[in-house]
Order: structure tokens, then C-alpha cells, then sequence
């Protein structure tokens, strides 16, 4: 109860009235502590971004301009790849990381506290390396082919199409320079960012709720769908956040695993500023159209969600 | 816990703090930034350099001329020396982004073979010197592939899955308008189109567009056959004796790398420092041996330590010579072309 | 009524053995005696050698771990102030600060990173400044502030309120208030922030990518730039010793940790039994 006071009495504002001139100067000291950073974030978020806006919106003469966004048609496949593929590895992460939160919050503590531990562990170690770790693996002579050739999965193929004349005998499986690949690629990078923030909320599910669930007669099915699964759900669009944006503009790992063959807006992006293909501000003007798409996922996601998802994680 | 990461925290920041400390003693006269392109140089010469003449080189590598340029046009960089290609100097050159040597401190200028100086690229001489040269070919395992003569290999169904291909515009074009039977140098839209339309219908086939990631592909049975230079086909040769090399009948590009000195660089006395010091006929020749690429320096040629077959392909004859053409700079209309083109195909 | 959750707890080790198993390989390819990363051949040390004789890397090593250190350290100090400061702002100012706070964590980070160069070449043009460290580092605090404030903001609220007033009645100012009562207060958020902060800033590769400039380079920025050459299991050596250097730190702080929990347990204990 004293809290509600406490509080209504620091909501004072400047028109309000004060006590005393030392309580007025001492609410703003208290708040000047942010004006530095405030400041800061001015300079180097906000401006940044006004001047993505400004080098999309001019030409390379410096005239006001919408000739960046008029050959955009020509880059929708980009686009599209771009999100399917983020997609696509959301819902991969999704189906795998939900069950597997939810076993780990089933765990006793000191179990949870080691799997967890077990989960960040990868995070740790440089992502580059990690996808690096997939080419010998997924390559054409990389382990997985180098198995199936070993114990003679490819001769057992060619010879079921040994009677058909046109047929090239494979020597291995086209795993690396796919989509599938890169899809793996983003699975394996983001997996713990979609099962930390869900087993982070899970765990705070008050047991009783669930027991009065059970006591009133659900099976376990319907405490699922109808207790832990609505009570999860800010972490799942935790977890969807943290996936989805990084999955959609990422290029090492379209550039590690599909060596330029599968093309993604990263790619796109960092083409116009340090690749091949010279051109600032065609690359603000797509990084623009990607900050803009990833706003309106954000807000269709908060529809569903209830706020403050970025702490869940914390 | 609460005392353990603290520690933690002090002993990462002690260790990061005074890692370095103590570099700077054994190079006392500076430094000089080097942007070449990748696994295009001698390292121990790097080391020879710095104990040498006591400045620091700050090494770092490109992939490609295209790539090369945006990072030098975005700015904010600082580069002494720059070793592009032929056709990118001259760019350089009109855009006003280099500096004029002074060759008194490039007294090494005068070994270089006579037949390099007063190229197209650089007529009067003033702006670079010659580091490399080479040529352009096809690399690939004759058990694969079969035996290879033309630039069609790169473009056969038959071999799906199993090629590589440039990743730079200028390349790539290069061999589709070369298999057209078009000058690399073309402005002609409907030949830069046909050779856009043959690169499309490539794309499917390919394993993948590369520049150095090449070197592991071809050595480890990756891929079979892909376009690359033929300093590198002699790198590769030493891993996997199987790959051949072959300049395709319809004819191949030969380039002249050169070294440059930025406009706006900062260290220019220590890079010209360093451009006489790689033109040495000493390091030259130590540079060509350990990365294939054939020397413009006048003397290697004779005192190379080379077996035959790597000399025929350092030094190929005037006829193989007579079938490859230099790249040259292009309008900018056309360079314009280029970069869209590139960007679409990619996509 | 304890249910077996084998179903789960299988699917789960499979999962783990996804996520480690790549890593497994690169750690036993880092051993291999040929080039390969495929075809096992002997046993060596070499690639770790080359890997210490390499300049390159070494440094690289030594300006990430620079960077991120001075990073983190000075985003705790902005970012705690700035939580101070936010929880202390009205709600309608707060917000608004708080989502903006926000967009280095969200948005991409390729975004940031081509921002953050369109912003330094812009004023470093007009000032004549190059992308260096100093951009590096600045690229660095500005996202790994967000990091403390989301870290440190739940603490701040979690406080409670009469502390302020308890403190100022015993004779405190403002300024001893903050710094002997607050601060230990929300330590364990500025500290767990500290670490987010540390650990993203040394893993990060797009951001440093696009604002270090040529004159510096961090760990992430070279191994990028291995993997477009010749790879050679230097890279392999790399990821062992940044898993065993990992997998040591977060063992010693599970074992403090656990020992520190005996310890309540054993605390806890001997308080029930003497009441």
C-alpha cells in the first residue's frame, strides 16, 4: 500500500506542485543521470537510422529521389527467399525448441541448471565457427556423403536404376549450396534463442495452477493446450523475435553454406556497401524496406504478446 | 559466485589490456597499410620486410577488383598500398583515387621487363608498378570431367553440380562473352545481354561462384572443374596432382596486377618503401616461386628455380599469348550495366 | 504422481547431440595431421602452433578482447546511470526512451552496422576521421548499453521503494544514497548485464565488420576472412581452444555456484533446527 503512494508522489511533473525547491531539484538530478546516454542514443541510433532514411531516399548526385525503390520489383525473389527461409527456420526452431523446454523445466533444478549451461556453451563459441562446422559436414565430400558412400548407400541407388539408360550414377547427396542447408544453417545458429526464453517462462508457471488443473479432471493434453501453452506464450514470441530477425538478414551463413548461390537480403545488403556492386543507396533503401517488414512482424507478434519480451530472456 | 566473476572479469581484462604491449618496439619506423588480394603473397616476405626496414605492415586482403573499389569508394579506410588489376587502375586512374610514385624511391622500377611498362592502363608510367602477371584458364580433374579445350565445359549439362565460377562480374562476363566469341571489352548491348543470358542459364549448374574458397573445392575433389588463374592452377597442382590446366581455344584474359599508392594514404614514403622492396629481384622471384604467378621482373625468368611444366605455364608461348586478351576500363554506362547485371544474376 | 517424461527427455538428448556434434568434429579435425576436414589421418599439434605463430590472429584476439572489455565496462557505467535515471523519469518520457533504447536489440544487425558506417564516414569525412578503433568501440558500448539497461531496469523495480527514504533519513545526500545503497542494491543486474554485454560484443562479426575499418580487425573479422581463402584448420584450433577456455569458465561458476548453494541449504538447515 505504501508503494502506491510512494509512487504517485515520484510521478510529479514540472507543472505539479512541489514541496520544496530541494524535492525539485533532486527528481531532476535523479533523471539527469540519463541525459548522457540519452544523448548518445540520439547520436548513434537515431541519426544512423534518419541516415539510412536519407541515403534511400537520394541518388548518387544527391537529388531527392524514389529511383532506389523503383527497381525493387527486380529484387522480390530476394525478398521472398529471404523470408521463407527465415520462415521456415522459425517454425523449425519452434517444433524443436518447445519440447524440448519443456523437458528441460521438467528437470529438477540442479539438472535444469547444467542443461542450460549445456545449451549456451555453443552460444559461446563463435558463430562463424559453428556454421564453418557444417561445410565439413554437409559437404560433397564431407562426412555425411563420405558415409553413405562407406557403406555403400549410392551404389545400392545406382543399382536400383541400373536398367534405365539415361540415368548418371550419383556419387553423393546435394546437401550444402542449398536452401536446406542455409535453413540448417540459421536452425542450428538460433535453436538456444528460441529454447532459453521459452524454458525461462515455462519455469515460472506456478505448479499449484497446474495441480488445480488436474485436480479439476484435464489430462495432461489439456493442461498443455489449455495452462501451459497460453502462459508460455511471451516467451514464445521471445523466442520467435530473437530467431525470425537475425534469420532474415543474416549473410554468413548464406555465404558459408550455399557459396552465393542462395541469395539473401544480408547478401543483397552488404553487396551495395562492401562487395561487388557499389551502391549505398540502393543498399539504405533495401535495409529500409527490411526495417520496415521487421516492425510489422514485431507488431503483429505484439498483438499476441504482452511486452517487456526482451527481460524474459535476461 | 559473486566474488568469482569479478575475478574472472579483472583476469580477461589484465590479460587483453597488456597483451599487446611491446609490439611497437621492434618496428620503430611506422607503419604501412596493404590491401592485396588473397593468397597472393610470400608471407615470410612480409616478415623479411618489417625486420628489414623496422616498419609494420598492416596486411589485409580482397576478394575481387569490384570489391576492392567499394570498399575504397564507402571511405573511412586508410590503405597505402593497393594492388589491383590492370582495368582497375585505369579506373582508379580517372577517378583521380591514386597517387603519382616517386620512382627515386623505387629504384627497383628498372628491372621490371620492358614489355610491362607503358601498358594501356597506365601509359605514362606514373602511377604503379607491376607486382604479377598471369592468365586466366580453365582448372579442372580429367577423370571427372574428361579432357578440357573449350570454355563450354563450364557451361555443360554433363557436369552439373561440379562447376565453379567467378564471383566477380568482370570474370565471369569475361569467359561467357570469350565462349561467345565477343571482346571482353565490349559496350555492345545485345553481346553483354547474350553473355547475361548464358551466365542465367549457367546458374543452376553450378556448385557455387568463388574466388579463393576455389584453392580447398578443386585440391579436396569438392568440385571438378572451374575457371581460375594459372599462378593458383600451380598452387593447387601441388596438392592434387590430378588437376589439369588448359587456356580454351576460344582464348582466355591475361591481367597485369600492379601495385599503387593511394592518394590520400598516409604512409607514402614507407609504401613506396615497400613497393621497391617486393620488386627486388630477390623477393620477386621468392614471391613467384611460392604463389605460381609469373614475376614482371626482367631477370626471374632466367634464374627461376621452376621444373618445365611449371615454367611452360609462368611463361606460356607467343601463340597461347596471342589468343588472350587484357581487360581495359569501361564507361561507365557499361560499368553501370555490370553492376546491376550482377546483382540480378546473383538474386 | 511423477510422470516419466522419456518421450521429451529423448528428444531432447538428440538435440543436444545436434547441437554439439559439428562442434565435436571441428574439435577432432583440429588434431588432423593433413589439411582435411573430412579424412582423418593422424594425430598432430601443428595447427595449434601455427595458430600462436600467427600475427594476425593473435592480435585480432587481443583488439577483441580490448574492445570488448572497454565496451562492456563503459556501457555498465552509461547504461546503470541511464536505468537510474529512466526509472526515475515520468512514465510518458520513459517509454518512448525505453523503445528507442531498445532498437539496437532488436533490429538487425547488419542494419546497425551499415548505419553506424554511413554515420562515421559522414562525419568522418567532414572532420577527417577514418574507421578505427575508436569507431569500433563506439559501434560496441552503443549495443551493449541496451543490454545493461534490459538487465538492470527488473532490479531497479524490484527495489523497494523506502530504501530511498530510509537512507535520506538517516542522513545520506543524494549522491551517497546512489552509490552505497542503490548500487550494491542492483549489482547482480549490472554484473549479469556486464556479461550479456561481453559475451555479445565478443561475438559479434556484422557490426565490427562494417565500422572497424582497415587499421583493425577482431577475432570474428579474421575467421571471416579465413573462411574466403584457403581454410586451413588453424580455424579448427580456434574453435577448440575458445570451447575449452568456455567450457572452463562455466564449469568453475557452476561449481561456485552449487557450493554456494549447499551452503544456504546447509545455512537453512541450521536455522530450522534451532528454531
Amino acid at each position: 500500500m505504501s508503494r502506491n503512494t510512494q509512487s504517485v508522489r515520484s510521478e510529479k511533473g514540472i507543472g505539479d506542485s512541489w514541496r520544496t525547491v530541494k524535492e525539485f531539484f533532486e527528481h531532476f538530478r535523479k533523471q539527469s543521470f540519463a541525459y548522457p546516454y540519452v544523448i548518445w542514443m540520439g547520436l548513434f541510433v537515431v541519426i544512423p537510422i534518419i541516415l539510412i532514411g536519407v541515403y534511400a531516399f537520394t541518388s548518387a548526385e544527391g537529388t531527392f529521389t524514389f529511383g532506389n525503390f523503383s527497381g525493387m520489383i527486380d529484387y522480390a525473389p530476394v525478398f521472398g527467399r529471404s523470408l521463407w527461409l527465415a520462415f521456415l527456420a522459425t517454425v523449425m526452431c519452434l517444433l524443436i525448441g518447445y519440447p524440448v523446454a519443456l523437458a528441460i523445466s521438467r528437470m529438477s533444478p540442479k539438472t535444469q541448471r547444467i542443461m542450460l549451461m549445456l545449451i549456451m556453451l555453443p552460444m559461446w563459441i563463435n558463430f562463424l565457427l559453428r556454421t564453418y562446422a557444417w561445410m565439413s559436414i554437409l559437404e560433397n565430400t564431407g562426412l555425411i556423403n563420405r558415409f553413405f558412400a562407406s557403406v555403400g548407400v549410392f551404389d545400392w541407388i545406382n543399382g536400383l536404376h541400373a536398367a534405365d539408360l539415361h540415368y548418371t550414377p550419383i556419387t553423393h547427396f546435394q546437401l550444402i549450396n542449398t536452401s536446406g542447408a542455409v535453413v540448417l544453417g540459421m536452425v542450428y545458429n538460433y535453436l538456444p534463442f528460441m529454447i532459453l526464453p521459452i524454458q525461462s517462462v515455462i519455469v515460472k508457471i506456478d505448479p499449484f495452477v497446474i495441480e488445480a488443473a488436474e485436480d479439476l479432471g484435464a489430462n495432461s493434453r489439456t493442461v498443455f493446450r489449455k495452462i501451459i501453452f497460453p502462459l508460455s506464450l511471451s516467451g514464445v514470441i521471445s523466442g520467435i523475435t530473437m530467431v525470425f530477425v537475425p534469420a532474415v538478414s543474416t549473410f554468413v551463413i548464406s555465404k558459408l553454406l550455399s557459396n552465393g548461390t542462395v541469395m539473401l537480403l544480408g547478401d543483397l545488403i552488404e553487396m551495395q556497401f562492401t562487395g561487388a556492386a557499389y551502391n549505398p543507396h540502393l543498399g539504405s533503401a533495401i535495409s529500409l524496406i527490411m526495417m520496415v517488414i521487421v516492425i510489422i512482424c514485431m507488431s503483429v507478434m505484439s498483438r499476441f504478446g504482452e511486452g517487456e519480451e526482451q527481460a524474459v530472456v535476461m | 559466485m559473486k566474488k568469482t566473476i569479478p575475478v574472472i572479469i579483472c583476469a580477461v581484462m589484465l590479460l587483453g589490456l597488456f597483451a599487446g604491449c611491446g609490439g611497437s618496439s621492434k618496428t620503430p619506423n611506422g607503419v604501412v597499410n596493404v590491401y592485396n588480394w588473397g593468397e597472393y603473397i610470400d608471407t615470410n616476405l612480409i616478415a623479411q620486410f618489417e625486420s628489414e626496414t623496422g616498419i609494420k605492415v598492416n596486411y589485409k586482403t580482397f576478394e575481387s577488383n569490384e570489391q576492392m573499389y567499394s570498399v575504397l569508394k564507402q571511405g573511412g579506410v586508410s590503405y597505402d598500398v593497393i594492388i589491383p588489376s590492370d582495368y582497375m587502375i585505369s579506373r582508379l586512374i580517372s577517378e583521380d583515387m591514386l597517387a603519382a610514385i616517386d620512382f627515386n624511391n623505387v629504384p627497383n622500377y628498372s628491372l621490371i621487363d620492358d614489355s610491362l611498362k607503358n601498358e594501356a592502363y597506365d601509359p605514362d608510367n606514373l602511377y604503379s608498378v607491376p607486382y604479377m602477371w598471369g592468365t586466366t584458364g580453365i582448372i579442372y580433374d580429367p577423370a571427372i570431367v574428361g579432357e578440357v579445350d573449350s570454355w563450354e565445359a563450364l557451361f555443360d549439362e554433363k557436369n552439373s553440380g561440379n562447376i565453379l565460377m567467378f564471383d566477380n562480374s568482370r570474370d565471369a562476363m569475361g569467359i561467357a562473352l570469350k565462349y561467345l566469341g565477343y571482346s571482353i571489352n565490349t559496350t555492345d548491348e545485345t553481346e553483354l545481354n547474350k553473355a547475361y543470358e548464358l551466365l542465367k542459364a549457367q546458374k543452376p549448374l553450378l556448385q557455387g561462384y568463388v574466388m579463393d574458397q576455389i584453392f580447398d573445392k578443386l585440391e579436396s575433389g569438392e568440385a571438378a572443374i572451374g575457371p581460375y588463374y594459372a599462378g593458383d592452377y600451380l598452387t593447387m597442382h601441388q596438392d592434387n596432382p590430378n588437376l589439369k590446366f588448359c587456356i580454351p581455344k576460344e582464348g582466355s584474359i591475361v591481367f597485369v596486377d600492379a601495385m599503387c599508392v593511394l592518394k590520400d594514404a598516409q604512409n607514402k614514403a614507407n609504401a613506396e618503401a615497400f613497393i621497391n622492396f617486393m620488386s627486388g629481384t630477390e623477393q620477386s622471384m621468392a614471391n613467384a616461386e611460392f604463389i605460381g604467378y609469373t614475376s614482371p621482373n626482367k631477370e626471374v625468368k632466367d634464374l627461376i628455380d621452376v621444373d618445365d611444366f611449371t615454367k611452360a605455364i609462368m611463361y606460356p608461348d607467343v601463340a597461347t599469348l596471342a589468343n588472350c586478351e587484357a581487360y581495359i576500363n569501361l564507361p561507365q554506362e557499361t560499368l553501370d550495366y555490370y553492376d546491376s547485371m550482377w546483382v540480378k544474376l546473383k538474386s | 504422481m511423477k510422470k516419466k517424461y522419456t518421450g521429451g527427455r529423448i528428444f531432447t538428448a538428440l538435440t543436444y547431440v545436434f547441437l554439439y556434434a559439428p562442434i565435436i568434429v571441428l574439435i577432432v579435425f583440429s588434431f588432423n595431421s593433413t589439411k582435411s576436414r573430412t579424412i582423418w589421418s593422424g594425430f598432430t599439434l601443428n595447427w595449434y602452433k601455427e595458430l600462436f605463430n600467427d600475427n594476425l590472429i593473435m592480435s585480432s584476439l587481443q583488439t577483441t578482447l580490448t574492445v570488448s572489455v572497454i565496451a562492456s565496462v563503459v556501457a555498465a557505467v552509461i547504461g546503470t546511470f541511464a536505468a537510474i535515471g529512466f526509472y526515475n523519469m515520468k512514465k510518458k518520457w520513459r517509454g518512448p526512451l525505453l523503445t528507442v533504447n531498445n532498437i539496437p536489440v532488436i533490429n538487425a544487425d547488419i542494419i546497425t552496422g551499415v548505419s553506424l558506417a554511413l554515420l562515421f564516414i559522414s562525419a568522418g569525412a567532414a572532420l577527417g576521421f577514418q574507421l578505427g578503433f575508436t569507431t569500433l568501440l563506439i559501434a560496441h558500448i552503443s549495443f551493449d548499453v541496451p543490454y545493461i539497461i534490459l538487465s538492470v531496469m527488473p532490479k531497479l523495480y524490484q527495489l523497494d521503494r523506502n530504501l530511498f527514504e530510509a537512507a535520506q533519513d538517516l542522513g545520506c545526500t543524494w549522491f551517497q544514497t546512489v552509490y552505497k545503497v542503490i548500487i550494491p542494491e542492483i549489482l547482480p543486474g549490472i554484473i549479469n548485464g556486464l556479461l550479456i554485454a561481453f559475451t555479445m560484443s565478443v561475438d559479434d562479426f556484422v557490426i565490427s565488420y562494417f565500422t572497424a575499418g582497415s587499421s583493425v580487425q577482431t577475432l570474428s573479422m579474421t575467421i571471416y576472412a579465413m573462411t574466403r581463402r584457403r581454410i586451413s584448420p588453424e580455424i579448427n584450433a580456434i574453435s577448440t581452444l575458445l570451447f575449452a577456455v568456455v567450457l572452463i569458465l562455466l564449469v568453475i561458476v557452476n561449481m561456485r555456484e552449487s557450493r554456494q548453494h549447499k551452503v544456504e541449504i546447509k545455512k537453512e538447515k541450521m536455522l530450522k533446527g534451532l528454531v
